[in-house]
């Protein structure tokens, strides 16, 4: 068992660590580095070697990759490119930022999520279910942009209920950004929810046509007691992972919400960083959204592998 | 007729047979409609617009739909109806060539890699999990900015990390099959590799790639116009519905009309693939509804 875990976590580094070889090789490769998009029209001669050399980039780049990973290492992601600030300085408030909004959308979007699938799922093609489920398919194949233009229309300008768009600056503290967070959250948990609820529907229809379902119901076991013994316990686990999948997945669609919403978190600052070429700050925005999906993968895995007791004895391939 | 023929023949009627199964159900009679209207819409769209796309008359700037501009103008005075008709050309293209290249290269890495098993199928997947946990939005913008905006540097690239999702599932499916008899058997008769891949595994597998190529495609084309929307897909004045949209949003208390058409667009034409992939794979008997979108 704690070999198991350890072998997950170990798994978990080694992607990380690839991680690393492709984004640091994917800049080094792609043209244009940080000193002739700094400098622009006048990259050459003197001031372009100036560059390099203030830059350390004259140093062949296996040796930049781990004096750079060593930093990483020590969670010293080096100097920005424009404005020459630490790294670091730039992206702790842009993460708490994103994680006050992904964390509320995730309070929200749970709960809502597993209620839905599993109305959908116990009313299984009745009214309800068609209701519902055409709703959650509409949010969950409509782009993020597209839903959350359509918010904004809808509730900020015709109805005129909230604002439309976040006007604060980067650094203000949690009690301040909350009022203005109403909608990215909506606009996030609504597709964050849809897909959810998706899954939780199909693993509830899969255990509610299994062999112990149709022994309990045949036994007489009343209807609720049946669903939240029987069945709830057993759907919800495999559902663990895929959610764990879905909020992952869903960090490049907040990166397009954080836009659209002008929101000061990691989204609207991979946009920026790429707009500026500010190459070390995509390298180390690369590195933390990936250690991000890295860890609720491990997460999910490490929940499931403790909820279900037969799969200690298993084990478990990705 | 020689056996070629007829097994051609035979082709034929099953993608016949699948198109029938398909349109027997209403969501897949409308997936497949939308998506036909939309395609027929791209091709003979340039034969009939009413206007220039990049006419700009300052004179017409914002007027709300009227019979002359069904769906208005927009804050250039170009008309919407337009730019709206011919905004899902350089969308289709690009996500329909780039599924093709995805499907290509992840199907032949997966078959591939489901065949040969051990160290070599260990360090390719390890590699694919790595590229799975970069945001694809944090490499595609990266690419895209350096490279340029051109179709031909989006086409592989959409391709190339919309096709890493397929490695997976060609090589699930490659395993699913490579332990049965008539692989055993062909083994046995000495085929060879090559030989065994064509003949034996690709017609088991094919389904399950082409279903995930067909759900890759919708996927493609929401990340194809996020990056149209975010500034780094197509440049104007080319007319496309996720640029539309940006460009159209900051004036939407004003001009509405101008964001929700390029939206009905995108949309219908979205949830148009949606709906033929999941007729299309529940055509041919394969269930996707407890996968992630990974």
């Amino acid at each position: 068992m704690l070999l198991l875990v350890l072998k997950r976590i170990l798994l978990g580094f080694i992607t990380l660590f690839i991680v690393s070889l492709i984004t640091f090789s994917g800049v080094e490769v792609l043209p244009g580095d940080a000193c002739t998009t700094y400098l622009e029209r006048e990259a050459y001669g003197a001031a372009l070697e100036a560059c390099y050399e203030r830059l350390g980039l004259n140093t062949p780049a296996y040796e930049r990759y781990i004096s750079w990973a060593a930093g990483v290492l020590q969670g010293d992601f080096g100097y920005s490119l424009s404005g020459e600030m630490r790294i670091n300085d730039v992206l702790g408030p842009r993460v708490k930022n994103s994680m006050v909004l992904a964390s509320a959308s995730i309070l929200i979007g749970i709960p809502i999520a597993l209620l839905l699938g599993i109305i959908t799922a116990l009313w299984r093609d009745k009214l309800p279910d068609i209701i519902i489920s055409t709703i959650t398919i509409f949010s969950m194949t409509i782009p993020e942009f597209i839903s959350a233009t359509l918010l904004i229309l809808i509730v900020a300008i015709w109805l005129e209920w909230l604002p439309g768009i976040v006007i604060v600056p980067t650094g203000v503290s949690i009690s301040e950004l909350l009022p203005n967070i109403i909608l990215p959250v909506i606009a996030i948990s609504m597709i964050m929810t849809a897909h959810m609820a998706r899954m939780v529907r199909s693993s509830v229809i899969q255990v509610m046509a299994s062999d112990y379902v149709q022994m309990a119901i045949l036994k007489g076991v009343p209807y609720w007691k049946m669903v939240f013994k029987h069945v709830l316990p057993n759907a919800l686990l495999p559902a663990i992972n895929v959610v764990a999948l879905t909020i992952a997945w869903l960090l490049g669609g907040v990166v397009v919400t954080e836009v659209v919403f002008n929101y000061p978190g990691l989204g609207r600052l991979v946009i920026e960083s790429i707009s500026n070429r500010d190459l070390p700050v995509v390298q180390a925005l690369a590195i933390i959204l990936a250690s991000i999906y890295v860890s609720i993968n491990l997460i999910a895995d490490l929940m499931t592998l403790m909820l279900n007791p037969r799969l200690k004895s298993l084990q478990i391939k990705k | 007729m020689t056996l070629e023929k007829e097994q051609k023949k035979n082709n034929l009627d099953k993608i016949f047979e699948v198109i029938k199964t398909m349109a027997s159900k209403p969501s897949g009679l409308i997936g497949l409609s939308i998506l036909l209207f939309h395609v027929i819409l791209a091709i003979t769209s340039p034969l009939y617009v009413p206007y220039d796309y990049k006419a700009i008359d300052p004179s017409l700037m914002l007027q709300a739909p009227s019979s002359e501009y069904w769906f208005g103008t927009d804050s250039l005075g170009r008309d919407v109806f337009t730019r709206t008709i011919l905004g899902g050309r350089t969308a289709l293209t690009v996500t329909f060539f780039g599924s093709l290249i995805a499907l290509l290269w992840g199907g032949s890495l997966g078959i591939f890699c489901g065949l040969v098993g051990g160290k070599i199928d260990e360090v390719v997947m390890r590699i694919i999990d790595a590229f799975l946990s970069i945001p694809w939005i944090l490499a595609m913008l990266l690419i895209v900015s350096l490279l340029g905006t051109t179709t031909l540097v989006l086409i592989p690239a959409l391709g190339f990390f919309y096709g890493k999702g397929i490695v997976r599932v060609a090589r699930a499916a490659t395993h699913d099959v490579i332990a049965k008899d008539f692989i055993v058997s062909a083994r046995a008769r000495g085929h060879s590799n090559l030989s065994i891949i064509w003949n034996e595994i690709l017609p088991n597998v094919r389904d399950a790639i082409m279903v995930e190529g067909a759900m890759r495609w919708s996927w493609m084309l929401l990340g194809f116009s996020s990056l149209s929307f975010l500034g780094f897909g197509v440049s104007p004045p080319t007319p496309d519905w996720g640029l539309m949209i940006s460009n159209a949003r900051g004036l939407m208390s004003f001009a509405y009309w101008a964001v929700l058409a390029p939206i009905f667009g995108l949309s219908s034409l979205i949830i148009g693939i949606n709906l033929t992939a999941d007729a299309f794979a529940k055509a041919l008997g394969i269930d996707r509804s407890t996968k992630a979108p990974v």
